[in-house]
Formats: C-alpha cells, sequence, structure tokens
C-alpha cells in the first residue's frame, strides 16, 4: 500500500503485523484527514464547528410530510441502524451521513437537511436501498431532498448543481448530451476553466469527443418537454 | 434470429463510442439483430433525476414511445445508466397519476408497455452459451480479470430485476466461457464516483482508486466493465487517479463487448482497443494464442 | 322466563364513557327481563355476591352481565350463578368495555350500542338451555416432544410429580442447543457441566422412557385420553446391547460428511457419538454416508463390535403411546445468514455463525477449544461480531427481536479474551437488549473488563483484503462510517421456528403464527397452554428465549400438566356439535371439514351411513354446522335459532321494525 495518510491506511494490524489496541477506522473522523487532491475531504461540520441546538418542540411537520409524500417513503419506519451510511461509499464527502440526513428529516430539521452539502454529493448508488432493513428506498429520500433543495434555491455543492444545469442545458438544445459542448458550458458556467484540462489530448487524440453535436430531428420535441416542465411541472 | 430494439446512448457517439461499436458487431455475430430507436434522444441521465423525477421520466419515456412506435416491446441498452433511467420511469409511470404527469410533459404519450433490458441481460439470457463457446476461435486462455459491474446495473433488485444485487454473475459466466481466468472481484457493485469526475473529481480519485486497487489486490491483469460512466472514471481517469493517490496503477479496462468480440474473431477495428485510455497490448498478450492445429 | 339484567361500570373503565344507569333502565325494558340494576364492579366479591341474592330474591332463571370481554370473566360469573342454583349456561355476556367504551369516545352513541349489545345477548339468553358437561377418565402419563433443556426440565419435573413420561427427541442425543454451548450468561459456567447431570436423570428416572432418533408420527384423540405414534429411525445399532465404548466410532473409514453436532465445521465419521456427555450414550449409523449401507461393502464396524451389536437390517419401528396430556417442547432453530449476500454468502470461510463459534471455543469442539479460524488454522486476533443478523430486520422478515443474541455476544466477546489475552473484539450492534437478573451488568463488564469496542451501527459489507476481512458498517453515535480488517467475524444469528414445527402443530392442532412459533393461549395469562386442551408449550417453540426462561417453562408446564392429571375425572365443554339424525343424510363433509377428526360415521338401524359427534373430541368450532348442506348440525349453545335471535335484536327485520 503507497497511500501515505490516505483512507486507505487499515491501521497497524495490517501494516506491521503487530496488534493495535484499536484497529477500527473512521471513515470521516477528524484525525483521518484525506490528503489527496480532494477539496473538501474532511467533512465541514467537523472543522471547528460550534454544534447545532435542534428545537425538537419547533419540528417542521410540513417538511416531514412533503418528503414523505413526494418520496412515497415512510421515513418513520428508519430505525437508525446505520445500515446506509454503512455502506455508502461518498460518506467521506459528505457533511452529514446518510442516516444523519435520514434522522433530521425524521426530526423535521428542514434547515440543516435541505443546506446540507450530502443531498447533492448521493451518487444514487442505491447501496442504501438495497440494504435497508425496513425497505426505505433511502436515495430517493436524498434525491427528494436535493430537489427541495433546489427549489429552495440552495445549492450548497454548486459545481454539481453547475454540472446538471449545463448537462440538461446541452440535452435541451440538442436533444442530445453533446459532450465538448457540455464541458464548454461547465467550464465557463462554474468558472472552474481547468477542469479536466489534463485528460483533452488523451480523450482528442482517440477522437472521443466529437467537435459537432449530433443534433436530432426531434430535438424540438425536447426542448418542448422542458418548456412545459418549467411551466407548470415544477411541483409535479 | 432474435430482432430486438437498440438504444445507444449518448456516450455511444462520444466517449464510449468503442463499446457501441462493439456491442454492434458482437450482436451480429450472435444472431441478434439489434434495430435502432429512430430519433432517440438523451434519457436525462442523472441530472435529470436529480432536478426532477417527472422531467427525467418523461425524457425516458419519449424514447419508450418512439419504441412503441416501432411496435416492438422490448428495447436493450449497452448502458447501466440509460437502462437505470428507462426501468425506473418505466416502474414509477405504474402509478397512473403519475404516468399522466410524465406523459403530459410528451407530445407523444408512452403507453409504458416496453421493458428495457441491458444488452447484457439479453446475451445472458437469449444466447445459448453452447452456441457462444461453438463461436469462440481465439479463447481468453491466460488472462485474469475482473468483472465490475457498477452500481447501478442490479440494484436496487426490485426495479433492474436482473442478477443478483450483491454478487452479480453475468459477466463472470461469459468470461469464464470465453476462457479467461476470472479472479474473485469483491467491489463488483461498488460505485466508481459515477458522474462526479467533473464536478468533484476528488470523489472519483478516491472511489475508482479503491476499485483499483482492490483489482491489484486479487491479482488482475485488466477489469471488464459494462459501463460507459465506470469505463472512464477508471481509464481515462487512471492517470488523475495516480497523480491524486500517488500511486502507479496500469490496469487496462475494457468494455466485456470488446473481449467477446476478440474471442469470437471480430475485426479489430469494429472492437476500437485502440481507444482505451490505458495500453491494453500488455494484458493481450498474455491471451495464449490458440494452437496451430486444424 | 325471568331474567336479571347487570351493568358493570368497571370503576371508570366503562362507566367513564357510558350512561351505565340508563343502559340498566333500558334493559329493563326488555323481553323477559324483570330485574336490572348498574353495580360498580360485577366481578367483585360483593358484586357477586349481588348477583346471587338477586336470583334467589327475584326468583331469577336467567342472568345477563354487561362488562368486559368473556375471556375476562366468563368463568367468574358461570361460577357465581352456579352457586346461585342456577346452570352455568343460563348466563350469557355482553362485552361494553372491548367493544364499546374503550374505543367510542361519545358517551349518547357509546349507552345506545351498550343496549342493543345487552338486548342481543339478553334475546340469546331467552333461549339458552341448561346445558351439562360429560366426566371422563384420564390416561396418566405425558409426552414430551423435545429433549433441549425445556423438555427435560418439564420431563424431570413430571416424572418426580409422580406421571409416567415419554420423552421423545429427534436427535440422537438429548442436551439440544445448550449441549452445543461452551459457557452460559452471565455466570460464564460450563454449560455442558450444568446440564450434564440433568440428562443422566433423564436417563436413570425410573418414571421416564427416552426414545431419541424419534418423531412424532401421528395424534389422535383428545385431552386426558391422546393416542400418540411415534417413529423410531433406524440406527442401524441394536441399542439394548451397545455400551458406547466408542470402539466402532474410531475404526469406521467413512469421514467425509459433516458433522452437525460441530456445526459442520469437521467432519464426522458414520457411525458416531456425537459428543461424549451424550444421553443416551449409544451409536448410530449416518446412513446417507455409511459405506456399507450406500455401496454395500465395509463393515468394518460390525467387526470391531465387542458385544455384536450392529444391524445393518434394521428398520424404523412405530411405537403408539396412549398419554394423557402433551408437552411440546421443540425449541429453535438459526436463522440460515446466507440470506444476506453482502456477507459473503459462505464464499469467506472466515465468516462463521455464533452457535459455529461456540463449538471452536469449546473444549469438546474439533479445536480442543483453542480458536482456530477455519480459512487457515490461524488464531484470529480481531474478532468481529455482528448482531441481529436475522433479527429485528423486515427485509428478511424477521421483524422480532431473537432476545438473546445480544447476551450471548458479550459472552463470546468475553471469552474472546480469556482465550486470546492479545485479541480485541468489536462488537456491531443497534440496542443492547439485557434485561434480565445480571444480565446489563454482564455486557458492561465485557466492555469495561474485557474492552470489547461496542460500534452502534449495522454492518454493510464485508470483503476479503489480503488475508483479511474488511468489515465496513457504521458507527452511528460519531455518525460515520468504519472499518475493521478482521481475522475473524461472527454472526450473531436469531432464532427462528424449528423445521418441521408447523407439520407437528398440524398433527397437535396447535397453531403457529406467521413465523412460525407455536401460539399459546393468552399471552400473558396462559403462556404455556394451547388453544388445543392437554397439549402445553414450553421453551422456544413458542417464541425466542434464554435458557432460563426455558426452564421456567419447561417447570411451568410439567405444573400444567400435573394439575390437569391430579383430578380423577374430568369434565368436557357440552357445547359441543349434535347431529339430528332425522335430517342427516350421511353425505360426510361434516367429516371431511372436522379439523379435529371428532366426527365419526355411524349407521342408523336401518343401515343408512350418519354423522355422529364424539363429544369429548369436538372443540365446539363450529365449522359443521356451517358445512351440513341439510343444516342437520347444529352446535349446542350457539344454535342457529340462538344466533339469528342475536341478529334480529340488532338488526330487527323490516316487519318488525316499528313493533315496539
Amino acid at each position: 500500500m503507497s497511500y501515505g495518510e490516505s483512507l486507505y491506511q487499515f491501521g497497524a494490524s495490517v501494516r506491521g503485523g503487530g496488534v493495535s489496541k484499536r484497529s477500527i477506522r473512521y471513515i470521516a473522523s477528524p484525525g483521518t484527514s484525506f490528503q489527496s487532491t480532494g477539496r473538501f475531504a474532511v467533512p465541514y461540520r467537523k472543522l471547528g464547528m460550534p454544534m447545532q441546538i435542534f428545537d425538537l418542540a419547533t419540528a417542521d411537520q410540513g417538511f416531514i410530510a412533503e418528503v414523505e409524500a413526494r418520496s412515497h417513503q415512510n421515513v418513520k419506519t428508519c430505525y437508525q441502524c446505520g445500515n446506509c451510511t454503512a455502506g455508502c461509499p461518498y460518506t467521506f464527502a459528505y457533511d452529514y451521513s446518510v442516516s444523519q440526513i435520514m434522522r433530521l428529516v425524521q426530526t423535521g430539521q428542514k434547515d440543516a437537511v435541505l443546506k446540507s452539502r450530502s443531498i447533492w454529493l448521493c451518487g444514487s448508488c442505491q447501496s442504501c436501498t438495497t440494504r435497508c432493513p425496513n425497505k426505505i428506498d433511502v436515495a430517493l429520500v436524498m434525491d427528494v431532498c436535493r430537489h427541495m433543495s433546489r427549489e429552495a434555491g440552495y445549492a450548497t455543492e454548486r459545481s454539481v448543481k453547475v454540472f446538471a444545469d449545463s448537462f440538461l442545458a446541452s440535452v435541451e438544445r440538442h436533444g442530445r448530451a453533446y459532450e465538448l459542448g457540455l464541458m464548454a458550458s461547465y467550464m465557463t458556467r462554474s468558472g472552474r476553466v481547468f477542469t479536466d484540462v489534463d485528460l483533452a489530448p488523451q480523450v482528442l487524440m482517440r477522437g472521443k469527443l466529437p467537435f459537432k453535436p449530433h443534433p436530432i430531428q426531434g430535438r424540438e420535441q425536447v426542448a418542448r418537454i422542458f418548456e412545459r416542465f418549467r411551466k407548470g411541472g415544477k411541483n409535479a | 434470429m432474435l430482432k430486438i430494439a437498440y438504444y445507444p446512448g449518448c456516450s455511444g457517439q462520444g466517449t464510449s463510442l468503442e463499446y457501441d461499436s462493439s456491442t454492434r458487431a458482437v450482436c451480429k455475430a450472435l444472431g441478434v439483430e439489434l434495430v435502432d430507436v429512430p430519433d432517440w434522444s438523451c434519457c436525462g441521465s442523472t441530472p435529470a433525476h436529480t432536478v426532477n423525477h417527472v422531467l427525467s421520466s418523461a425524457l425516458s419515456a419519449r424514447n419508450l414511445a418512439q419504441v412503441e412506435v416501432m411496435g416492438m416491446d422490448k428495447v436493450t441498452t449497452p448502458c447501466p445508466s440509460c437502462l437505470t433511467n428507462l426501468r425506473t420511469a418505466a416502474h414509477k409511470m405504474e402509478d397512473p397519476e403519475f404516468k399522466a404527469k410524465s406523459n403530459a410533459l410528451l407530445d407523444v404519450p408512452c403507453n409504458n408497455t416496453v421493458d428495457a433490458q441491458s444488452v447484457l441481460q439479453v446475451l445472458a439470457e437469449n444466447v445459448d452459451p453452447e452456441l457462444i463457446k461453438s463461436k469462440v476461435v481465439k479463447p481468453l486462455t491466460g488472462i485474469k480479470i475482473a468483472c465490475y459491474y457498477g452500481c447501478i446495473m442490479n440494484r436496487p433488485p426490485e426495479v433492474m430485476k436482473f442478477d443478483h444485487h450483491e454478487n452479480p454473475m453475468a459477466m463472470d459466466n461469459l468470461m469464464a466461457l470465453l476462457g479467461a481466468e476470472v479472479v474473485p472481484f469483491p467491489l463488483k457493485v461498488e460505485c466508481c464516483g459515477a458522474s462526479y469526475g467533473i464536478p468533484r473529481g476528488d470523489i472519483v480519485h478516491k472511489l475508482s482508486g479503491k476499485l483499483l486497487d482492490a483489482g491489484r489486490d486479487v491479482g488482475a491483469d485488466a477489469f471488464v466493465t459494462a459501463c460507459p460512466l465506470c469505463q472512464m472514471n477508471l481509464d481515462l481517469r487512471q492517470r488523475q487517479i495516480n497523480d491524486a493517490l500517488r500511486e502507479n496503477f496500469r490496469i487496462p479496462v475494457f468494455y466485456y463487448t470488446q473481449l467477446l468480440g476478440y474471442a469470437l474473431g471480430i475485426d479489430r477495428a469494429e472492437l476500437g482497443f485502440e481507444k482505451l485510455c490505458v495500453d491494453p497490448r500488455l494484458a493481450l498478450g498474455r491471451i495464449k494464442q490458440p494452437a496451430q492445429a486444424m | 322466563m325471568r331474567i336479571g339484567v347487570f351493568i358493570c361500570h368497571c370503576g371508570s373503565n366503562i362507566a367513564g364513557t357510558v350512561d351505565c344507569p340508563s343502559v340498566a333502565a333500558t334493559a329493563l325494558k326488555y323481553p323477559d327481563v324483570v330485574f336490572s340494576t348498574d353495580t360498580m364492579y360485577a366481578c367483585s366479591e360483593p358484586g357477586q355476591d349481588a348477583i346471587i341474592q338477586a336470583v334467589k330474591e327475584k326468583n331469577l332463571d336467567g342472568v345477563v352481565v354487561a362488562s368486559c370481554t368473556p375471556r375476562m370473566h366468563e368463568q367468574t360469573f358461570r361460577r357465581a350463578v352456579e352457586r346461585a342454583g342456577l346452570n352455568r349456561y343460563m348466563f350469557e355476556m355482553a362485552n361494553i368495555r372491548e367493544h364499546v367504551s374503550w374505543i367510542g369516545k361519545t358517551k349518547d352513541l357509546n349507552t345506545g350500542k351498550a343496549s342493543e349489545l345487552v338486548r342481543m345477548a339478553v334475546e340469546k339468553l331467552r333461549r339458552n338451555r341448561p346445558l351439562t358437561a360429560k366426566r371422563f377418565e384420564t390416561t396418566k402419563r405425558v409426552l414430551v416432544i423435545g429433549g433441549g433443556v425445556a423438555g427435560i426440565q418439564a420431563a424431570l419435573d413430571c416424572a418426580d410429580g409422580g406421571q409416567e413420561v415419554v420423552l421423545v427427541e429427534r436427535e440422537q442425543s438429548i442436551g439440544g442447543k445448550m449441549a452445543k454451548l461452551d459457557k452460559t450468561f452471565p455466570t460464564v459456567d460450563c454449560s455442558s457441566c450444568v446440564l450434564g447431570p440433568k440428562m443422566v436423570d433423564i436417563a436413570q428416572h425410573p418414571k421416564i422412557t427416552l426414545y431419541t432418533c424419534s418423531e412424532v408420527e401421528s395424534v389422535g384423540g383428545y385431552v386426558g385420553n391422546f393416542q400418540v405414534t411415534v417413529r423410531r429411525k433406524a440406527t442401524y445399532v441394536d441399542w439394548t446391547k451397545c455400551t458406547g465404548c466408542g470402539l466402532c466410532v474410531e475404526k469406521c473409514p467413512s469421514r467425509k460428511h459433516p458433522d452437525p453436532f460441530n456445526e459442520n465445521l469437521c467432519n464426522a465419521p458414520s457411525i458416531n457419538i456425537p459428543f461424549p456427555q451424550a444421553i443416551p450414550k449409544k451409536a448410530a449409523i449416518n446412513p446417507v454416508s455409511c459405506l456399507m449401507l450406500t455401496k454395500g461393502k465395509c463393515g468394518a464396524c460390525a467387526k470391531v463390535c465387542p458385544v455384536k451389536c450392529i444391524d445393518f437390517e434394521q428398520k424404523d419401528e412405530l411405537v403408539t403411546v396412549d398419554v394423557g396430556a402433551i408437552v411440546v417442547a421443540t425449541g429453535y432453530d438459526l436463522f440460515d445468514w446466507h440470506k444476506y449476500p453482502q456477507y459473503g454468502e459462505g464464499r469467506y470461510k472466515d465468516v462463521i455463525t455464533s452457535m459455529q463459534y461456540e463449538r471452536l471455543l469449546s473444549a469438546s469442539g474439533p479445536t480442543g477449544g483453542h480458536v482456530k479460524r477455519p480459512s487457515d488454522g490461524k488464531e484470529p486476533k480481531n474478532v468481529v461480531f455482528i448482531q441481529c443478523v436475522g433479527s429485528r430486520d423486515k427485509s428478511v422478515n424477521r421483524p422480532y427481536c431473537s432476545g438473546f443474541c445480544c447476551m450471548y455476544t458479550a459472552k463470546q466477546a468475553i471469552l474472546t479474551k480469556d482465550h486470546i489475552p492479545d485479541s480485541q473484539s468489536y462488537v456491531f450492534y443497534m440496542d443492547i437488549r439485557s434485561p434480565g437478573k445480571l444480565y446489563d451488568e454482564f455486557t458492561r463488564r465485557a466492555m469495561e473488563e474485557y474492552g470489547a469496542q461496542y460500534v452502534r451501527g449495522r454492518v454493510a459489507m464485508i470483503y476479503p483484503k489480503g488475508d483479511k476481512l474488511i468489515v465496513r458498517g457504521a458507527d452511528t453515535l460519531a455518525g460515520t462510517q468504519v472499518e475493521v480488517p478482521a481475522d475473524l467475524v461472527v454472526l450473531a444469528v436469531g432464532a427462528e421456528a424449528a423445521k418441521g414445527a408447523v407439520q407437528l402443530g398440524e398433527k397437535l392442532r396447535v397453531a403457529p403464527d406467521q413465523y412460525g412459533f407455536f401460539v399459546e393461549s393468552h399471552p400473558k395469562l396462559k403462556p404455556v397452554e394451547t388453544n388445543t386442551a392437554g397439549v402445553f408449550l414450553a421453551g422456544a417453540c413458542q417464541g425466542p428465549k434464554d435458557i432460563p426462561a426455558s426452564v421456567g417453562q419447561g417447570s411451568a408446564a410439567a405444573a400444567k400438566v400435573l394439575g390437569l392429571l391430579s383430578k380423577a375425572m374430568l369434565e368436557s365443554d357440552p357445547a359441543v356439535s349434535r347431529v339430528n339424525p332425522a335430517r342427516c343424510v350421511g353425505c360426510g363433509k361434516c367429516i371431511q371439514t372436522c379439523p379435529f377428526g371428532a366426527i365419526k360415521e355411524v349407521q342408523d338401524r336401518f343401515g343408512n351411513p350418519k354423522a355422529e359427534v364424539i363429544d369429548t373430541v369436538c372443540q365446539g368450532c363450529g365449522i359443521c354446522t356451517v358445512t351440513c348442506p341439510q343444516g342437520a348440525i347444529q352446535l349446542e349453545h350457539f344454535t342457529d335459532n340462538q344466533i339469528l335471535a342475536e341478529v334480529n335484536a340488532l338488526c330487527p327485520p323490516k316487519m318488525f321494525a316499528n313493533y315496539e
């Protein structure tokens, strides 16, 4: 192993043969900082931020009801076993673990959920949904929270939102995703003009990114999907 | 001859050209006739469902409706991301209320009569393994392969309804059939970082790095995938991963259709090995040449 | 007829939302009602005395009490009525508590509903007739099914109480799950050392007959007089001669079959005595793996046996026993953890069950009590325990808590430290459930004295890395994901109903619940009784239980049996079906539908087939009465006329609607 201080370190028992007193490894605890190119590898909440105190009596019942209605899930069936967090590959990048998001939804902490980074970073990999002992579609709950966060005007993980926007704009314009145009659009919108420039030679050399979009005849049809969605489908 | 509607997906036109061309080539060789969905459009991919489920469903349903126009009830796609969107849309549209909302966004409503399957599923369930075996001209003897399925091809099982959600075997079985040595890869369904390559490269570096590390641990000469996004993260970004993690992985990442095509003796030009970023020649060189008999 | 009505307040339970005096006043208008009053507690001694007094003073010949559910106090009031000199069946009960006051909030609606229920009871009582129970003798012998610790206790207590006992056990030896355990919680004393003497007592007790390798084939009869057929499976060894010397076990060349006693961790010879303390200590041949029985050549055991007791020609034997009562103590099975594919489905050898770990810890186990992991025989240093495998999990249809896993896991963590002082245990748990005497103190000791690291969270996946298994779980208290490189992973598998329990339940007419555990008669007040008279439950066949609870239930069931068989004669419930031979056409449909086999075919004096009810077997369920196309069967105390009278009281036929 040559990951240095990275999270791949499995404790002394693996590396040295001896037995450490405690070889359990906490993925996102402050002690195990992530020193790759990752910008936000250590959860923000833990970077010396003071704890937030929730007033349970002012739980936003409307928020709980809305999440449940839009996801068709009963969040009360979650008994906080943590299986979602245990399986979630993205935990290291989150500010609240998945099970904590579920807990915050259960207790009606609308602001904390909608402003969290985690709901923007969920990759919808379905690990949580597949393994939930209470058969809750957790990934769907995360998705719904992200929808609500977007609608409330938040974008805590801005680059993720900008990428999604750029992608959909490309689809709306061409009917299909046009990767090169998408990249250009993303760089402009996000201001991150050097994203993946290192990959450009490999990609272009292999003819993997056509310089022209593949326009389709039905692109007006596709554009109309977006148009109708913007007109009335917002709360659909 | 099995005739089935084919939805190539946007990446098949760009970053995964070789997946599309090799898929078409192997299907042809195995007697599966792919009929392109006319004027297909993007399924919306991950960005759409992270914005709104009705929008996402409508973008997918437009294509399902196109298949209905063809008079067919089954469509196949090589891309698991497209597959998830098509199947999820169909799954959600079983609720008539949702279906009405989705159709309200469309010019041509979707009746939800089409079953979407991955090309892998079509090959696994409709092509006799003995037929494949009989058509193998260059067995993959000598190469050690780790099969990586990605997170969404089999999950959640209630929606995807194919293979096993923790330990899928379809590619393992196929590769073994072709003569390859399939190593027990433990992270078959772990996420590679998905579409975060551009907005949050660090996430992909970490997650894909973990997969490459596990592949090296089990002694794989190469990875085999069925997903354009997984392939891109593991292959195209392998150099980035090496930089980020101070590593030196050099593991080629094939599409399973490329190796299947290789074994079937399909013209190399259609398989697009030259489009892979990590040079596959060393790995391909491990394949023992068949005896010069006959 | 002169009927008296008593409306009970049940303190404020009923009176809180029902106007009891008003109900009593209304009742006085009902036909044949000559006396009506309300009372604070009808079931109390003064309440019962008031009923008796009213019967005598007002010369009543029927009584209605409107109070709680008949399941609670029907017997109480029947006895009171009897003391007053009436037949106990000249009594009816209206449930205005569970059916009215506890479920409705509006007082006037409740009062109206209560009045109507009383009216129904009055109408039924008007059609009641005195019934008399029949008396019969009982067989003074008990069948105990299952030789685990619960069955052993029940058998010993029954035998010590003077009854003859037949103990039937499916396996080769009694002892059950407890015999496989290394130590027991919370005292950490040796399991086989505390169980062994009781097993020996079973073997030596003059009143106990032990049938091992045996199963119940069929059950007939009724409380006090059951006929049970037991299949004694062929062991291919004449146990009257076998001395248990073990020579054959040593010489057997066929050792490729897994050893179920050691949870398949090692192989067993084809002729075997499962463990040193086995009762009976006799050898038996496994017909699946024995070379002689499968291939027809070998016979090594027969050659070495000093008493020549090997008999390859032995056949199963059916034995019939008459018993007066049956105790079911068939125990539980362990959850099949392969239903969790994320734990490897058996691909990883060092993921084992808690019972397998018990065998690794046990001095009589396959490793002689030295903990060695299955893959390479190395001593593990990092041992991970995963709790709730097959417990509290809806996704595998096991939403219940198995109750004992928290405790045995704490015990195993403690024993791990004892066996391997430089080891470290990690316990993934959801909640620690330790509500027993000295139980919570015990789990605290595992953490505080033995340093077991308890992590609150489930485990999502296990995957191999080198010669380690990476266990990826959550620490929900820290709010994050954790990984542990484990040498050995022990799954704390939960309890599920024993295989074959449902089929045995059918034979015994004891219903299983949705998970296959037998249903007791009342969850609080009749925990060892079943709804079939004379059949009692003990131990984990009724629901997951630890050893003390199982032993307690074994004794409780024995007390019930002794109480039952101490009576010289038993009375049968006269509320049974009656066939009207004039109407019966002998079609036999009732015989087919009766779930208790209580109807037989007889011939009348002209030789025509007729149905006849066996009073003592009939349970009064009424299925036959609705099956009979001729209406020839009536259930005493619940005749069509009585039930229709109740219905009419509730919804009067239109033509009589304004006929008050």
